[in-house]
């Protein structure tokens, strides 16, 4: 085995989330065997469905999954983070509650297709991104602080649209986004991250986002004299993560067919920043691998999911969730990391060492 | 041991992986000595320098410091504690505080600091080396080569015996370096030992003692500065005789071509935000000309307005007598202009992205944003130009932050010319280099514009703008003042016009 290799795996940007993900795994394979049944079971009217731990980390990760693509591109166009995507998730589920039932909290029926109150809900997102997004290029805003105004204001915002009421959508058809498709045993969420992952990947593939938006977040004048428009670039990431934002609000507001404006997607901008930081992203912005942040993102939800099996209360989740990222992060810091390399050198060579001593 | 010596470099030997930095090297210095290091990009001048000061650590040979034998010196705070300190190219001082505190900063044991004891002692120092600044003056408003003489007195106050100036002189302008080279005397003078790195020839013959030459991280020798030329000085650098530093403009034909008078670009009443006078400007198919001046004379200016780097606030701009309107980069580009920047780390390079998105980069953003070079086609085209202009890069993966000065600049030059502009801005290409790299791009541009393309070149150093231009444009606090062809480019001629009054 060559020293090369070795170096070459753990100085991987996937090594942490892998490592953390299997180190996940073994815990709960040591204290309940059982944590990676999958069993197919039936729900309340009847249809089959996957049930088991792994597929509540696919099932509820979806979300995050789908906000850490956003929240990549944002910080590594700009450098900064938007800390407002929990309430634009909730100013997003808002609008699209008002389109589907109108001004009745309790309709009959939908008061719209579905589509529509989804694109209407990604107009709203993307909007909302425009406005963050145009705050940090334009008016040259620090992000964390332009995105303060919308994680300030946007609960409030969301409970306006809807006269601070709490519509219940009737369709059983909106739960499907959130829950399961009759027929199909896998949660939908999952075939939504797919979708977004495939778009993501596609667009990567075909268009300039990636070398634009990683030149632009390393070296912002030299773009410019490429000829790129940093403005335009960091402005065009940020309504990218609010379309991110519109599709995660439909999931959320389909899981429950209604919304509470102070509890929904709270704490989730925190979650989704850790996920491209767990990803070994750098939160300075510049250099990004977009499958270390979804990675980041389930490696947080199975984080999650295992501290509930451990029963951990979940006012107390936090703080377990804490002590589990300092570790993470002070394992992914280049320090430690090269600590640690040459500690595993030393071991090789004096092991080596050893052997040829022995001959 | 001689009671002169002060350092000792014995058989220094440092290994990076796939590379031998340096090679079993020596290195001598005495008290009161101003010592240069020379040697080529990548020659293991930088990598000599960090031993030195505990950046790196050795993998073999021995240091030995005054009477202390075998010294180790394990971080830049204990090279520093015993007496080693180091100016670097880039001010690495704090700009938002004053002068006294950035002598200062950092060093007190107390955690109480007496301001006004600490203002009146940098005072004291200041008025003993003859720097031109107040104690209670905040640094950034002191020019380049005073906040690199506060850099050196906080060196000197720290009871320094060797001082490291690594190229302390690129971005100052003569009368700056005039005023360096006095206070480097004076320390001289104290004894203080000085290990000078620089690529200004001109300068080590003005100020230094003795020359080390490093090639290839091996030592080559060490020279009084009485015994070895200039031209051997290059001979030795480069490994082999140079006779074509002197004349290259010979070797290449000038462009013949019959459309040789035709103007590809033209420039009039041209003004930008950054403050220059407006200015006409042309220049012909196949032409090379220059814009020289002092430095501040607004020079980058006038070809950042043509390309549309600054806003640009009036003027008529003309490509082949069309008239075309350039008012930011990508326009430039359009029209076939490239501009290869002043300041290749702020303006150049995209640091963490590897050689070959750094080449492809200007030609992708002209092929535009939905149709992305296949990483095949980019990969051919990073080898063409890796080849073409001989950059030394261990693959075109490598982050373009690990290359050496000269081989980033040489990738920033890549990146144009794969666009095949029909017009070449360089800035300062030459800033900061080697010598060899350096004639490598002047012959570079005479010979593209025997092919036909329009070269503006400025350069700091004359010598260089009268071996490749055959007009000059010359400037003065940010005006046009006068244009130079033919029998009066000459050095004099250059200088009495910057001067004026004639």
């Amino acid at each position: 085995m060559g020293k090369s290799m070795i170096k070459k795996i753990t100085g991987h940007q996937m090594f942490i989330p892998i490592m953390a993900l299997l180190l996940l795994a073994v815990v709960n394979l040591i204290v309940d065997p059982g944590f990676f049944k999958v069993t197919l079971g039936t729900n309340n009217s009847g249809d089959p469905v996957l049930s088991g731990s792994l597929i509540t980390i696919l099932d509820y990760g979806s979300e995050l999954a789908i906000l850490a693509i956003g929240m990549t591109l944002v910080t590594a166009a700009s450098g900064g983070q938007d800390i407002s995507v929990g309430a634009t998730i909730a100013i997003a589920g808002s609008a699209m509650l008002r389109v589907l039932c109108g001004t009745n909290t309790r309709p009959e029926t939908i008061q719209a297709p579905i589509i529509v109150a989804f694109l209407v809900a990604c107009v709203v997102g993307m909007l909302c991104g425009a406005f963050n997004g145009a705050l940090v290029s334009i008016f040259k805003i620090q992000p964390m602080i332009a995105t303060l105004i919308l994680f300030t204001a946007g609960r409030s915002i969301a409970a306006w649209i809807n006269n601070n009421e709490l519509p219940i959508v009737p369709d059983p058809k909106f739960k499907y986004f959130g829950g399961f498709i009759p027929g199909i045993p896998i949660p939908t969420t999952v075939f939504i991250v797919i979708a977004c992952i495939i778009v993501i990947v596609l667009v990567l593939k075909f268009t300039n986002l990636g070398l634009y938006t990683q030149a632009v977040g390393i070296n912002e004048s030299s773009s410019k004299l490429n000829g790129i428009n940093p403005t335009f670039i960091k402005f065009l990431t940020f309504v990218i993560l609010g379309l991110c934002v519109a599709v995660a609000a439909l999931i959320k507001v389909s899981r429950i067919s209604t919304i509470n404006y102070s509890v929904i997607a709270k704490d989730i901008e925190m979650d989704a920043i850790l996920a491209v930081a767990l990803g070994g992203n750098a939160l300075s912005g510049g250099k990004f691998n977009m499958w270390s942040s979804i990675l980041g993102a389930y490696v947080i939800q199975f984080l999650t999911t295992t501290l509930y099996k451990f029963n951990v209360q979940s006012d107390a989740l936090s703080a377990y969730k804490a002590v589990v990222v300092i570790l993470l992060v002070i394992f992914s810091a280049p320090a430690v990391r090269t600590y640690f390399s040459g500690l595993f050198a030393k071991i090789s060579a004096s092991g080596k060492g050893r052997k040829e001593a022995a001959k | 041991m001689d009671n002169n010596r002060i350092l000792e470099m014995r058989g220094i030997n440092k290994s990076f992986p796939g590379v031998k930095a340096l090679q079993n090297v020596d290195f001598t210095l005495n008290k009161g000595e101003i010592h240069a290091l020379m040697g080529e990009n990548g020659a293991g001048k930088s990598t000599l320098i960090k031993v030195l000061t505990g950046v790196y650590s050795k993998d073999s040979g021995t240091i030995n410091l005054g009477d202390k034998n075998n010294v180790s010196i394990r971080s830049p705070q204990s090279a520093q504690n015993l007496g080693i300190s180091t100016v670097y190219q880039e001010i690495t001082l704090c700009p938002n505080l004053t002068v006294a505190e950035n002598i200062y900063i950092g060093r007190g044991s107390s955690q109480i600091t007496n301001w006004k004891k600490m203002n009146t002692d940098a005072d004291k120092l200041l008025q003993k080396l003859d720097i031109p600044a107040r104690a209670t003056q905040q640094l950034a408003s002191c020019s380049i080569a005073v906040q690199q003489m506060v850099a050196i007195a906080r060196a000197v106050d720290m009871d320094c015996k060797v001082l490291i100036l690594d190229e302390p002189t690129s971005s100052l302008d003569e009368q700056e370096v005039e005023k360096l080279f006095g206070l480097m005397r004076d320390l001289k003078a104290l004894g203080v030992g000085i290990i000078f790195v620089t690529h200004f020839l001109d300068q080590v013959y003005e100020v230094c003692d003795k020359i080390t030459v490093l090639r290839d991280g091996q030592f080559v020798g060490e020279y009084e500065i009485k015994d070895l030329p200039r031209v051997k000085l290059v001979a030795t650098m480069l490994g082999k005789e140079m006779d074509d530093l002197s004349d290259i403009k010979g070797e290449q034909g000038t462009y013949s071509g019959e459309n040789k008078d035709e103007r590809v670009f033209e420039a009039k009443e041209l003004q930008s935000d950054a403050g220059i006078k407006p200015f006409d400007f042309y220049i012909k198919k196949g032409e090379v000309n220059g814009f020289t001046g002092l430095l501040g004379s607004g020079r980058s200016e006038c070809v950042r307005a043509i390309f549309g780097a600054d806003r640009v606030l009036k003027g008529k701009v003309k490509m082949h007598g069309k008239e075309v309107k350039i008012s930011k980069p990508l326009d430039a580009m359009k029209n076939g202009i490239a501009y290869l920047p002043e300041d290749r780390k702020v303006d150049g390079i995209i640091g963490d992205l590897s050689v070959r998105d750094n080449i492809i980069m200007a030609l992708q953003v002209l092929k535009g944003f939905f149709r992305p070079f296949s990483k095949k086609q980019a990969e051919a085209f990073a080898d063409e130009y890796i080849k073409k202009l001989n950059i030394k890069t261990a693959s075109s993966d490598t982050p373009i932050k690990s290359l050496s000065g000269g081989n980033q600049q040489k990738v920033i030059l890549a990146r144009w010319l794969l666009m095949h502009p029909e017009y070449l801005i360089l800035d300062e290409p030459t800033r900061g280099i080697d010598v060899g790299t350096k004639v490598d791009i002047q012959k570079l541009v005479l010979e593209l514009a025997s092919e036909g393309m329009s070269v503006t070149f400025i350069s700091s150093e004359t010598d260089e703008m009268l071996r490749t231009c055959s007009r000059l444009v010359v400037m003065r606090d940010r005006k046009v003042v006068g244009e130079l062809t033919g029998d009066d480019l000459t050095q004099s001629k250059i200088m009495s016009t910057i001067a004026g009054g004639e």
